[in-house]
């Protein structure tokens, strides 16, 4: 994505708490009409750039842009933002409609006029009729849906969400990841998302930004941070990965090299290597990329393997394999298409064959 | 929950001591009602006879309603500074980071354990100095004191329990620091501010040593009382005027008490 049609422009942001450093030197583009995640463990930075968006927090260095205004001296009562708290922050004393109305006291409407809004509003959310109840009177998913319709009824260009469906149990919180989704296709409103589980930024997002420690360490599409990561952080942070210590061989030919411990030799195109010859890198492998069979497969990489432990999860069953020349054992994770016997792995002891694609092999810099 | 749970399990021991707690603490202020409606002059057993003559008495007399007057003037205007300095106080007690807080606090709750004796010379010695006469101006001042920690107190636990993130969403909405005041901090603290008034004017209305101190020509209601004591031919009416204040007094805190808890308990 170019500067040009960026909505949301973040320039070498830092933010210093004293002597701690929340946040790192941190450049973003994020653009119109995006359902954009920030993702990281606590403490990594992500709700701090958030406030910054909205203007709770200062910036130490470093500009923010939205719709290519510099915000730096907007106060957060004059910026084009909302934002859903993570503790939703329903005003107590006001019922509904008027937790909703709080915001457009400013347009001077009609009573009328702004209760017309709010019933909008209430339709949009699946809660007409809840108008004049108290906020105490509200369950978790409901509180939540006020809190975004309190935000967006004032037609924000940006709708920041901290953590949202957090408080949530469960089955509420995969209900409301689809409504939030096609609520936010419906209005086209940019989302900034908030967010400790990958699971749901994956679900949500167009593009996600992995934080740690106040900095950004790969901003990507879901598809492209699950199959490409960057580094072994990512890679490790969004779902399971296998990590094999290898070594580059170049080979002089069209198709280099990656020698694994473990794996053997993967061919891979040679412009695809950007270390030189005999360098140190890693080889990471998914488990569900992996497949065991009792013969080896033809068309795919394999060694042989003895199975160590294995876990019946219904849909999948997970193992864990030891293959020569590595001391950790290889998750690997399959699909049981056919039925499992009780008290039985999906797969036979004896003998055991680990086999995966060379496509599906990622190379990382070594640690 | 059952009521078998150790918890809950019901306490003989404790009751008792509950009980002769209540005694020892409210049978001797009893005693004041009790003989404003004996008719005789002299407070002594065995009672003479119902009588509400000593309450009648003070109707027709002048000075009472000039105390009474002084004392409600007072109590107005203090309650009133007392509470909006308590908001101010307790607001940033619990909003902002500064050094040296906890000093602060114990600085402005000290007036609660400082006998008000010490206060009321200091207060007499500074008036002086400074040559200011002594009037209900001063006898407020000396109010302020005594009444501002019980403000804050009062004050204080609204505060704390009152989720940052409101204010905050107010803002987000629009809304500047002024109008976020009153539209969101304001309401949710409400219930203590009242309480907050009430409890001032309550203590400010009883208030004698700083009265005592301070006081220049014109009389608060308890100086008037402690001036009757000398005449024992008034003190049944003294009795009677007690008895009234004791019930307004009792009627104030019982409503403060109710009030600035309303909510806390349900909330969050």
């Amino acid at each position: 994505m170019t500067t040009n049609d960026a909505f949301i422009s973040i320039r070498n942001v830092n933010k210093t708490f004293g002597s701690f450093q929340a946040i790192n030197n941190v450049s973003m583009d994020i653009g119109q009409g995006e359902f954009f995640s920030l993702l990281g463990a606590s403490g990594c930075g992500k709700t701090t750039l958030l406030r910054m968006l909205a203007g709770f927090e200062s910036t130490s260095s470093g500009q923010i842009y939205i719709d290519e205004q510099p915000m730096a001296d907007v106060p957060p009562h004059m910026r084009p933002v909302n934002m859903v708290f993570q503790s939703y922050a329903i005003f107590p004393h006001l019922n509904v409609r008027d937790n909703i109305a709080y915001g457009l006291r400013k347009q001077r409407l009609a009573r009328a006029k702004r209760y017309e809004m709010v019933d909008e509003m209430l339709d949009l959310i699946k809660l007409s009729g809840y108008g004049t109840r108290k906020a105490h009177e509200l369950s978790g998913g409901q509180r939540q849906r006020i809190a975004l319709a309190r935000a967006l009824i004032l037609r924000p260009k940006v709708l920041l969400l901290d953590e949202p469906l957090g408080a949530l149990d469960k089955q509420l919180r995969e209900q409301m990841q689809l409504e939030l989704r096609a609520l936010q296709r419906q209005v086209g409103i940019t989302f900034v998302f908030v967010t400790h589980d990958q699971e749901e930024a994956l679900t949500l997002s167009d593009r996600i930004a992995v934080m740690q420690g106040g900095q950004v360490l790969q901003m990507d599409t879901p598809n492209g941070l699950y199959e490409a990561p960057t580094s072994r952080a990512v890679a490790s942070f969004i779902g399971n990965m296998n990590f094999f210590p290898a070594t580059v061989r170049r080979n002089g030919s069209a198709m280099g090299a990656i020698e694994a411990q473990g794996l053997g030799t993967i061919p891979v195109p040679v412009e695809t290597l950007t270390k030189p010859d005999g360098a140190p890198v890693q080889v990471a492998l998914r488990p569900e990329k992996f497949a065991l069979s009792e013969t080896p497969p033809e068309d795919r990489l394999s060694v042989a393997a003895t199975l160590s432990t294995s876990a019946y999860l219904g849909e999948r069953s997970h193992y864990y394999v030891n293959i020569e020349g590595l001391d950790t054992p290889v998750a690997v994770s399959t699909p049981n298409h056919a039925r499992v016997t009780e008290g039985q792995s999906g797969v036979s002891d004896t003998p055991l064959w680990l086999s995966w694609a060379a496509e599906s092999v990622v190379i990382l810099d070594a640690d | 929950m059952s009521e078998g749970t150790y918890i809950k399990r019901p306490n003989r021991m404790l009751q008792v001591y509950a009980v002769i707690f209540l005694v020892v603490l409210y049978v001797p202020v009893l005693f004041i009602p009790l003989f404003s409606f004996n008719d005789s002059i002299y407070v002594r057993f065995p009672l003479k006879g119902v009588t509400l003559q000593w309450y009648v008495d003070l109707w027709s007399r002048g000075p009472v309603w000039e105390a009474l007057w002084n004392s409600v003037r007072v109590g107005v205007v203090v309650s009133v500074i007392s509470t909006i300095l308590g908001v101010v106080a307790a607001r940033a007690i619990t909003r902002y980071r500064m050094p040296g807080k906890g000093a602060l606090v114990t600085f402005v709750m000290m007036p609660l354990v400082i006998p008000g004796i010490i206060f009321g010379v200091a207060l007499l010695v500074l008036m002086s100095r400074l040559g200011v006469p002594l009037s209900l101006y001063t006898v407020g001042l000396g109010h302020l004191i005594v009444c501002l920690p019980f403000a804050v107190a009062t004050l204080l636990p609204r505060f704390e329990g009152f989720d940052p993130s409101m204010e905050e969403a107010s803002a987000d909405l629009g809304e500047n620091g002024w109008w976020t005041f009153w539209r969101v901090t304001f309401p949710m603290v409400f219930p203590g501010v009242v309480a907050s008034l009430l409890l001032s004017f309550t203590i400010s209305f009883d208030e004698f040593i700083m009265a005592f101190f301070l006081t220049g020509t014109d009389a608060t209601l308890p100086m008037y009382i402690w001036g009757q004591l000398r005449f024992p031919r008034e003190f049944p009416s003294v009795l009677a005027l007690s008895s009234m204040i004791l019930f307004v007094s009792f009627i104030l805190v019982f409503v403060a008490q109710r009030v600035g808890r309303a909510g806390l308990d349900d909330e969050t």
